[in-house]
């Protein structure tokens, strides 16, 4: 048993990026809290990343600036980093570690639970398996959002990954359920004025009291960043395992997060993987990515859309790359798309969602969805192909077949992928589908099969009638 | 018992103290939770344990206790359904005990203790008797899960149980030994005996005629599947999971996503194995540690599932691992290796890393087991990897080529294009055509090899005179390229592509590869001809048997597509004759 008073130290010993180490602790436990008093009387909080009889490491959230190793004192509270939780919650807005950033006053706690959840039994989870209508043609058709699932947004500086995250988050439905959603954003590192798009963009629809902010912007201490996506997800986890509400967490930007990640590796001098991200890092992301789901017998739900930032568009940069092998698929935004004007400029080629077949056919979107999203993949990469040949033989070259093909990639793009801020449901969007299609020959449509194309194909076989 | 205490705790390694006398790979007990450990390292009195639970609220000063066991699981009826972490305990009980989610300390048994199962003895009173004899048998689902004496073990049989009995009942007795239950525990980092290994001679069919028929794995084979994310890893272990001849399949889920195990979880009760007609889930064991799941248990997972394997290998079984992903395997041996502070190899992975792997893929085999009678066995080892970047120069992928007889290496690109299954056929290769081709040409065909050869060259040439259309345009083609152009174009669409959901393709027997790759050799075979004869090659893919041969994978069966072959050469001489 720990004893009911707890022991101040002032035996900080050395200091180091946002690390302090503090000699001879007496039962600290791994993973605690700690609070760090700086000689001015500000408090701080850390917590416990090693600890030996010698040397406890503390890591403290809002930096290490004006600590001093002799008048500092650090208090360990004997708890794992816990945050006070409440419907309540909706509505407001907090910081990183999940104190109130509005004027108002804290929240009444239903529940403290540890930030760092605990993992889901795979036995208890259920399996994903409703649609998520968004709207965005893009997604919904071709690579479609289930609810449950974590689907990221893979963006470049400068592409308009928060406006699509914004209009997901205003037009997503799940058909015969209105109501009992909510919104969970945490934000790591982004500008003040993205944050601000983002209060206005739900202000505007009327869900910012659906929304929970928790908020670190880019002035803020990067290592709160590591606290804030635990933060929301606990906060997540509550909402909808306690008030059985389908949550949506966005969580934005996990580049930043991987950077804070890096800046505590690298102070802790530990052998670096790739880039000089620590070798654990697909392990600590996989502790966010893998709190999205469902469980047996209970209502409410996690999806997750996180967004990153890929540097210089390099998919295989490890915060993608890492992204990648654990969420369920990835959206994928491209350079070259946005400067020709297609909005949202997602590529599907790289795009996918690896849960979509839980969500489509009969009684969830149409029976031919599948076989269209496979034909229209198939035609678009062909017609891909086909510029780069264009490029170098001229269109000229081409047969007519291909030329097809070409005509259909760009309407694809122009008419399918680009639609701004429309909202559509999945039968337009499969209906835009099948007249790109109907301009390539009908025994060039492979991947549907003879029935499918006899009931939905708009000209085929409908001259004579 | 030897008792230590807690000195030192970095995630998942934890120093303790006072343990001098304690074994490397001994099984601990830290702290007042009792979380379960291994020691990796002993330093004079101090021991390095890499802890299978999660560390944070765990203290220095608190007690370390010692079992003086290595890490073992439990073997018995009662494994095939089960579903279990990376230490051998059963999620269901885990749930029963702390809920949706996951807490520490709990300690429940491997199989169940309290099940019964129907006793049959083979051996009789007064058999000698020695390590790997069948004692009896009994049904554990389709399987006749047949209880030996254990490794080790030899004498006269002083009685033989008979009835129905509990895993912890005593099946029989031999002079001058300990009595012999039905359960028996091994420790999973060493390999089980066997009496001699074999040849890999017989092909480990799964119904992808990629796989079949180009890049073939024999029973007791070992393959890799390599690939950036989204190239469809996953659904080629499943495919695998679910179509793969052999009695007993492991699936472990090593640091993967919760999402899948719970699909396979849900879907293989509903499949039915082609061959037995029965649920794919009776025969199968699953290992979910997935990725938020501790680091350590992750590095166990693997050697859990072999040692499972292995068990049913002896009773004269084909058993499939598929392990996914192994990558996320060696992850957590790097980040343990990090944490003992060892000097860095390759990417940060430690030296021993290759031992490491190839240890570990030379548990597959096929072998003649220990034991009277002329059982044979198999554990074959399918190991998805994960590849940084999808980039194949890095360690893990680099040490298991090294060792595996199959490489099915996948592509991003044909994933883009959703070219599935996206195996490259430039790029994978299997070592065991030789010692399979005499199974092939005397179960499917004579011709298997020669068809298969023609197919890698017309395939290959495809590739070169990709680069030249590239360049020049398809049009600066000569007449005979173009029609290797086409050809190729139905192998691919026609042939390689194969739906893993559909109900038809998602199975294609072998008799049906072999056909459907003749009709279009034959399609091939005719548009030379008649070419050579004068005949346009606008005119042979006119020819209606193009969109039937499109059609082979759906809707045909064997008749129709030797029909089909027939027609082709009918259609061909007739086009010949117009002219």
């Amino acid at each position: 048993m720990r004893p009911l008073f707890t022991k101040e130290y002032r035996t900080v010993s050395y200091v180091s990026g946002p690390l302090i180490y503090v000699e001879r602790p007496r039962r600290i436990s791994y993973g605690e809290v700690a609070s760090i008093t700086l000689p001015d009387g500000e408090e701080r909080t850390g917590q416990v990343l090693d600890i030996s009889r010698e040397v406890a490491v503390v890591q403290v959230y809002e930096g290490t600036n004006r600590v001093d190793d002799r008048d500092t004192r650090v208090r360990f509270t004997g708890e794992p980093q816990r945050l006070d939780v409440s419907i309540e919650m909706l509505g407001r807005v907090f910081d990183g570690l999940g104190r109130p950033r509005d004027t108002r006053p804290p929240i009444v706690p239903e529940e403290r639970p540890d930030i760092n959840g605990m993992p889901i039994n795979p036995f208890a989870r259920d399996k994903p398996a409703d649609f998520v209508q968004t709207g965005v043609s893009a997604i919904d058709g071709l690579n479609t959002l289930v609810r449950g699932q974590k689907l990221p947004i893979f963006s470049g500086a400068g592409l308009p990954a928060n406006r699509l995250a914004a209009q997901i988050t205003r037009q997503s439905r799940v058909r015969e359920e209105e109501g009992n959603f909510a919104v969970v954003f945490a934000a790591m590192g982004i500008t003040w004025q993205e944050a601000s798009f983002f209060t206005q963009e739900f202000e505007e629809t009327g869900a910012l009291e659906r929304v929970i902010f928790f908020l670190n912007l880019a002035d803020d201490p990067t290592i709160e960043r590591i606290a804030t996506p635990r933060c929301a997800l606990t906060a997540a986890e509550h909402l909808a395992y306690a008030h059985d509400l389908h949550v949506l967490v966005i969580m934005t930007d996990m580049t930043n997060y991987c950077e804070a990640l890096r800046e505590i590796s690298t102070a802790r001098e530990e052998v670096p993987g790739r880039r000089g991200y620590p070798g654990y890092m697909y392990t600590d992301l996989s502790s966010l990515y893998e709190r999205a789901g469902r469980i047996k017998g209970r209502n409410g739900s996690i999806t997750q859309i996180p967004i990153l930032t890929m540097p210089d568009d390099d998919i295989t940069h490890p915060v993608p790359d890492l992204t990648g092998y654990i969420t369920e698929g990835q959206i994928v935004l491209s350079r070259d798309l946005f400067r020709r004007g297609i909005d949202p400029p997602i590529d599907v080629l790289p795009s996918l969602s690896r849960l979509m077949s839980l969500g489509i056919g009969p009684g969830k979107t149409r029976e031919d969805h599948r076989n269209v999203s496979d034909q229209v993949y198939a035609s678009y990469a062909y017609g891909r192909d086909l510029r780069r040949l264009v490029a170098i033989v001229g269109e000229e070259a081409l047969t007519e077949l291909d030329r097809a093909y070409l005509a259909f990639a760009d309407r694809f793009e122009g008419g399918f992928v680009s639609q701004r801020n429309e909202d559509r449901s999945i039968e337009e969007t499969l209906g835009i589908a099948w007249e790109l299609l109907s301009s390539l020959p009908v025994h060039e449509l492979k991947r549907i099969s003879p029935e499918l194309i006899d009931r939905y194909h708009p000209t085929h076989g409908k001259e004579e009638s | 018992m030897i008792q230590g205490e807690v000195i030192r705790v970095s995630g998942p390694v934890v120093h303790a103290g006072g343990l001098r006398g304690s074994k490397m790979y001994d099984v601990v007990m830290v702290g007042e939770e009792a979380l379960t450990g291994e020691v990796i390292r002993l330093d004079q009195d101090v021991a390095i344990i890499q802890v299978y639970e999660d560390t944070t609220g765990l203290g220095t000063g608190e007690v370390v206790e010692n079992t003086g066991e290595p890490l073992r699981v439990e073997l018995g009826p009662g494994l095939l359904t089960s579903i279990y972490d990376g230490v051998q305990r059963p999620l269901p009980l885990l749930a029963e005990q702390s809920g949706d989610f996951i807490s520490r300390g709990l300690r429940v048994p491997g199989i169940d203790h309290s099940r019964r199962w129907e006793f049959e003895p083979v051996a009789r009173e007064g058999d000698a008797v020695g390590p790997g004899d069948v004692l009896g048998t009994v049904r554990e689902y389709h399987l006749e899960h047949r209880i030996l004496v254990p490794p080790g073990v030899s004498g006269t049989l002083e009685s033989v149980s008979d009835g129905s009995l509990t895993v912890d009942d005593v099946v029989a007795r031999l002079d001058g030994e300990r009595p012999i239950p039905m359960v028996q525990a091994w420790p999973v980092r060493k390999g089980r005996p066997y009496a001699r290994k074999l040849d890999p001679s017989l092909p480990l069919v799964t119904g992808q005629r990629i796989f079949d028929s180009l890049f073939p794995i024999a029973k007791g084979g070992t393959a890799m599947i390599p690939g950036g994310f989204g190239t469809g890893k996953t659904v080629s272990e499943q495919t695998l999971a679910r179509w793969a001849d052999a009695h007993v399949v492991v699936y472990i889920g090593c640091g993967e996503r919760g999402n899948e195990m719970t699909d396979v979880l849900s879907e293989f009760p509903e499949l039915v194995d082609p061959r037995t007609g029965n649920p794919l889930i009776e025969r199968t064991i699953m290992i979910a540690n997935t990725s938020n799941m501790p680091v350590a248990a992750r590095e166990a997972s693997i050697y859990t599932g072999i040692t499972m394997a292995e068990y049913y290998r002896d009773q004269g079984y084909d058993v499939a691992l598929l392990a996914d992903s192994t990558s996320r395997w060696g992850e957590a041996l790097r980040e343990v290796s990090g944490r003992l502070e060892e000097m860095p190899g390759e990417e940060g992975y430690p030296a021993y890393l290759a031992a490491r792997l190839a240890a570990f893929y030379e548990r597959a085999g096929r072998t003649a087991c220990l034991g009277a009678g002329d059982r044979a066995g198999s554990v074959t080892v399918v190991g998805a990897v994960s590849p940084p970047g999808g980039d194949f120069s890095e360690p893990i992928t680099q040490n298991t080529l090294r060792i595996v007889g199959t490489f099915w290496a996948l592509d991003t690109n044909l994933a883009y294009r959703r070219h599935f299954p996206s195996v490259s056929w430039i790029k994978s290769h299997s070592l065991y055509l030789d010692s399979l081709k005499d199974w092939y040409s005397a179960s499917v065909a004579p011709d298997w090899v020669a068809l298969r050869d023609r197919t890698m060259y017309l395939l290959q040439k495809e590739a070169e005179l990709q680069e030249v259309v590239q360049l020049v345009g398809p049009d600066a083609l000569p007449e005979g390229e173009k029609a290797v152009l086409e050809v190729t174009r139905m192998l691919r669409e026609d042939f390689l592509q194969q739906s893993a959901y559909s109900l038809v393709d998602g199975f294609c027997p072998l008799e049906k590869q072999y056909l459907m790759l003749k009709a279009i050799l034959a399609y091939y075979d005719a548009a030379v001809a008649t070419m050579g004869r004068g005949v346009a090659l606008r005119q042979v893919l006119a020819l209606p048997e193009k969109n039937e041969i499109a059609r082979m994978k759906e809707q045909y069966d064997a008749p129709r597509i030797r029909d089909l072959i027939e027609s082709i050469g009918v259609s061909a001489r007739a086009l010949e004759a117009e002219r």
